[in-house]
């Protein structure tokens, strides 16, 4: 799936968080958006999601996005688990909602869960398990929704430097694995680095950079 | 230990009222006048073998049951609604809070007027009493609902049904119940002070007959009756909400 954005303006009340954005998504890229926080990365993701209203375009595979669609997943920063459902119950959330059997979204949410990790956690609900084990329901939970597009904010934003490295490598490899066309939303350089094929840097004017030259800025 | 504490507080408590009363005490506070704990347990144990006492109750606990029902009914749907809608929040919200500061009871004459029967009127006023407390604690509950759960769900492709039903009413919960509880207890003081008025049957008015005719026992033995019930009803529905918010932690839990 491949994402083109042309003008994007997002206000809230008068004042503009996002103005007049152009950016581009390739099928299967993982696109890192880096830059300080309030620069507007969350709103992106949130206008390309569908969750808030803006001006300008946004083409999802030609298609201009009018609200929201299971096909455009987003993961956030806090967990956003639903606290009353055990790990299995919100990774079958996304399928129930689709229509998918019982027994058909119970083996795709084990799978998902086996695949982060998190087999013998089926039953434990968000309160008993740490953040670094929520936000992998999380990603367990968007994989089994089978989004074209993955929007990343800050997953790992409050996750120790350990987990953080854990689900990094976790993240890069399973969203390679599928081909999942992604955006990544980071304030940390070197999370950009490590995760993009490509890094935009969003602030003083947008600045499109590639990961070799950060590499190279970086060695040299 | 505790235990032994609390059980020698209830005896103290139950000693000091029998000497007090048959000792025809008067300090001010006129003791002669109220009937000793020996004379209440006999009458309550003659009422117990009388049928007249369980058709009481039965007409008790069925405009409870019927008040608080619809009220439950209506007053989560309505607060609901006026949460999430602002047209029909803005359609709604003034009449119902123009009626909300009004006690139920005081609207035992409109309902004397409106309906048929008093038995109508009763049921009537027992709704009006629970239904304010559920509408408005699920109307807070519904616009404290963290915004999240209800983003990630929808970037799930949930419908709007399907925010309602598997986020907003779920989420909400704790918040209902809270409405719930609430609503019950006041519901009971409505329904006793509707059946005192103009009941005809009912564990408020037969506590009322005893008094007219000045048997106090029965009245206390009413007064107990009111109290166990009251407690039974709103300890039911304490124990639903803690079942239904199992995943709240212990020390939230309603």
């Amino acid at each position: 799936m491949s994402v083109v954005i042309s003008g994007l303006t997002v206000s809230y009340g008068r004042s503009a968080v996002l103005s007049g954005l152009d950016l581009s998504v390739s099928q299967g890229e993982l696109l890192v958006v880096a830059g300080p926080s309030g620069c507007g990365k969350s709103t992106l993701l949130r206008a390309v999601a569908g969750l808030v209203p803006f001006t300008g375009q946004v083409l999802v595979d030609g298609v201009p996005v009018r609200g929201t669609s299971r096909e455009r997943a987003m993961v956030f920063q806090e967990d956003g688990l639903l606290p009353w459902r055990s790990a299995l119950r919100n990774v079958e959330l996304p399928l129930a909602l689709q229509g998918v059997s019982r027994e058909s979204r119970r083996s795709t949410a084990l799978a998902w869960l086996d695949r982060v990790g998190l087999t013998g956690f089926e039953d434990y609900l968000p309160r008993s398990l740490s953040g670094g084990m929520r936000q992998r329901v999380q990603l367990a939970r968007t994989l089994a929704q089978a989004p074209a597009l993955v929007l990343m904010d800050e997953p790992f934003g409050a996750l120790d430097a350990q987990t953080r490295s854990t689900m990094q490598r976790l993240v890069a490899e399973v969203l390679r694995e599928t081909g999942t066309t992604t955006i990544f939303v980071t304030h940390d350089v070197d999370e950009a680095v490590l995760l993009g094929d490509r890094v935009v840097v969003l602030g003083a004017g947008e600045v499109d950079v590639h990961r070799d030259a950060i590499l190279k800025a970086v060695m040299a | 230990m505790r235990w032994v504490l609390r059980g020698g507080s209830l005896v103290v408590g139950l000693v000091l009222w029998q000497v007090l009363t048959a000792s025809d005490t008067e300090a001010w506070l006129r003791f002669s006048q109220l009937p000793t704990v020996v004379e209440v347990a006999e009458r309550f144990a003659q009422q117990v073998g009388d049928a007249q006492y369980y058709h009481d109750l039965g007409s008790s606990l069925a405009r409870i049951g019927a008040g608080f029902l619809l009220a439950a009914a209506l007053g989560i749907s309505l607060g609901v609604v006026v949460a999430r809608s602002r047209v029909l929040g803005d359609l709604l919200q003034p009449s119902l809070e123009v009626v909300r500061p009004i006690p139920a009871i005081a609207l035992v004459p409109i309902a004397i007027l409106l309906f048929p029967t008093d038995e109508q009127g009763i049921v009537f006023i027992t709704f009006v009493a629970a239904f304010f407390p559920i509408l408005v604690s699920t109307r807070h509950a519904v616009r404290a609902l963290p915004t999240i759960w209800e983003d990630a769900i929808r970037t799930m492709g949930a419908s709007r049904s399907q925010v309602l039903f598997r986020v907003v009413l779920p989420g909400t919960l704790p918040g209902v119940f809270g409405g719930l509880s609430v609503g019950m207890g006041v519901a009971w003081i409505c329904v006793i002070s509707a059946e005192m008025i103009s009941g005809q049957f009912g564990v408020g008015y037969r506590t009322w007959q005893a008094y007219t005719v000045v048997d106090y026992p029965g009245v206390i033995v009413g007064m107990i009756t009111i109290g166990l019930l009251g407690w039974l009803t709103s300890a039911g529905v304490e124990l639903l909400g803690r079942r239904v918010t199992r995943w709240l932690p212990r020390e939230a839990a309603i």
